[in-house]
């Protein structure tokens, strides 16, 4: 930036401050964020309130021109039976995905011991969750192949009928939340195993003299202690629940006729394939607001514990 | 420690448990090891219906004919492209602004901080449109750098978070007295915090590559052609072409998996201190 010339003039009469350093400490730490913050600002910050805009236009994402429709795309959608198949899916998913806390708990717990080879188990037991999205698809949809996967074979084993989980629409949305379980139960645990290991030895010799075994010493020692663990597990749990894509889109594509699609996938449906990106904006405007009731709560959270 | 130490129970107990371990790992692994016998298999074990058996004959050239008879080796080449100048571009704006954040008092450091925190956390689709346009418009569509603009940015808010907390742990005294001696804040930046970052540095890497490296959603939205295809969306447009030849399937899903498997293994520690968030200690 040129100073103006007026600027210079007045400087001169003024004593010069002694600056020690170039720059006045109060730009320093700015001149630290910028970088940061214009390609946060630029990637994240101004798309979301793009895509508000958006949602208030009919567009197909090629011609030059945008046609101004108000509040349409959304009145649309929630005529669209497959927006609340896609909504029902989601809830689906956020319930059963708070599975992923409570059996990582308890694989944490029965992994939670001293010996020899166990850091490998542990690894063993993580490390779905490095798996990519793609790869966990493509694993669960071998295994649940229906003519010769290896959980049919497995059921055959015991006798029970052969199931083919990825076409039946009521078995499909639960399978692939199984799948997606999978590498969520596995962070889960990761979390709960280090929070296990700050548990305070001695209060639970304390409380064993009490008397308090098992279960009981689990509810209500144990369980408290982990609440900074838990917390997280909650909330990446549920971040992740909502964020789910990639499983839809490689096992189903959001079949059998539509019926294990989530907003996520419908989204992409509806923008990428059928060209309707204000119609895709708007959902993907429902979805964000589900979310950050979500991304509120753990940021209220957060600035607790800063002023604590 | 909970639960009771094992070795304190009886042997019978003991040993229980060692079964109980060894059982419940490999029910845990069961869909994977599906995978990698299917992926050791020809062709004729499938002919005779041979699904689950031991393979007639171990075919690890399955491994060899993915890499020769589809752009594999690309993919992979146009993933590590992709993924290694993100990951440095990431956590180089991050460790600045974790600096700023951890360290100055000023107007806004709270509301940016939510802001690196709360942006992490927003579903893709919302940056969806915008950014596929915004790639479009500057002539980025289908190339690497729309991708590597992309992670860099996004994966900022989260090593913003990852930063800003492993900073605020390092002494204000060591700053204070590099003051006194008349460094100034560049310097101290530089000389003094920065290399007591070591070990946060290599945990966020590892597991921001990790993610870069998984990434299916944005590699979907913003390239197509194979020549800048990353692995993920590669594999999932061979899928298409081998339809039902499963172990070809296997063997490249397997491929695709080794890189972020090796690194975790190699690495773990860093891996695990960086998914804590650092909030369970």
């Amino acid at each position: 930036m040129n100073a103006p010339p007026q600027s210079v003039s007045l400087q001169a009469e003024v004593a010069p401050a002694p600056r020690r350093r170039g720059i006045s400490i109060h730009l320093v730490p700015w001149i630290f964020l910028a970088p940061a913050v214009i390609v946060f600002g630029v990637y994240v910050v101004i798309p979301v309130f793009q895509s508000f805009y958006l949602s208030l236009f009919d567009w197909d994402g090629l011609s030059p021109t945008k046609k101004y429709i108000g509040l349409n795309n959304y009145v649309a959608l929630f005529q669209d039976d497959q927006f609340w198949t896609s909504l029902k899916n989601n809830v689906y998913w956020l319930v059963l995905f708070l599975l992923g806390p409570v059996i990582g708990l308890a694989i944490a717990i029965f992994l939670n011991q001293r010996v020899r080879g166990m850091r490998l188990v542990k690894s063993l037991f993580f490390f779905p969750f490095v798996l990519s999205g793609v790869v966990v698809g493509l694993v669960f949809s071998w295994f649940y192949e229906p003519s010769h996967g290896l959980l049919n074979t497995i059921l055959g084993i015991f006798g029970l009928p052969a199931i083919s989980p990825l076409s039946d629409e009521h078995l499909v949305t639960p399978s692939i939340i199984v799948a997606g379980l999978w590498p969520q139960i596995a962070y889960c645990m990761i979390l709960y195993l280090t929070g296990l290991t700050a548990v305070d030895p001695e209060q639970i010799e304390a409380a064993r003299i009490d008397g308090a075994r098992g279960l009981k010493l689990l509810w209500h020692v144990i369980i408290p202690q982990l609440a900074p663990a838990t917390f997280i597990a909650v909330v990446v749990t549920v971040i992740g629940a909502l964020r789910s894509f990639d499983l839809v889109q490689v096992m189903t594509d959001g079949g059998p006729f539509g019926s294990s699609s989530i907003l996520a996938y419908f989204m992409f449906q509806q923008s990428i394939t059928n060209f309707r990106m204000g119609y895709g904006a708007a959902i993907a405007v429902v979805l964000f607001l589900i979310m950050s009731v979500f991304i509120a709560f753990f940021l209220r959270h957060m600035i607790r514990n800063e002023r604590r | 420690m909970f639960p009771a130490p094992i070795q304190d129970a009886s042997a019978p107990k003991r040993y229980g448990y060692y079964a109980a371990v060894v059982i419940a790992l490999v029910c845990w692994l069961l869909p994977l090891l599906a995978v990698m016998l299917t992926s050791l298999r020809s062709p004729e074990d499938f002919d005779v219906g041979n699904y689950w058996g031991m393979p007639k004959q171990w075919k690890f050239s399955n491994y060899a004919e993915v890499f020769q008879q589809t752009p594999m080796t690309r993919y992979m080449l146009n993933t590590v492209i992709i993924t290694l100048p993100a990951v440095a571009g990431a956590i180089a704006l991050a460790t600045l602004a974790g600096f700023a954040l951890a360290k100055y008092r000023f107007r806004g450091n709270l509301l940016l901080f939510c802001m690196f925190v709360g942006g992490n956390f927003v579903p893709f689709q919302i940056l969806m449109v915008p950014v596929r346009n915004m790639a479009v418009r500057m002539g980025l569509y289908d190339t690497y750098w729309a991708l590597i603009f992309f992670h860099l940015a996004f994966q900022t808010g989260f090593c913003a978070l990852f930063m800003r907390n492993f900073i605020s742990t390092l002494p204000e005294a060591l700053m204070e007295s590099a003051r006194v001696e008349g460094a100034n804040e560049f310097r101290i930046f530089w000389s003094i915090i920065l290399p007591l970052m070591r070990p946060a540095l290599a945990a966020l890497a590892v597991l921001i590559f990790t993610f870069i490296w998984n990434d299916y959603f944005w590699a979907l939205v913003m390239v197509q052609s194979d020549a800048v295809k990353p692995v993920t969306t590669g594999l999932s447009a061979l899928r298409g072409e081998w339809v039902a030849s499963w172990q070809l399937i296997s063997a490249g899903s397997i491929i695709a998996a080794l890189p972020p498997v090796a690194m975790f293994f190699l690495l773990q520690r860093q891996f695990i201190s960086g998914l804590t968030l650092g909030a369970v200690k």
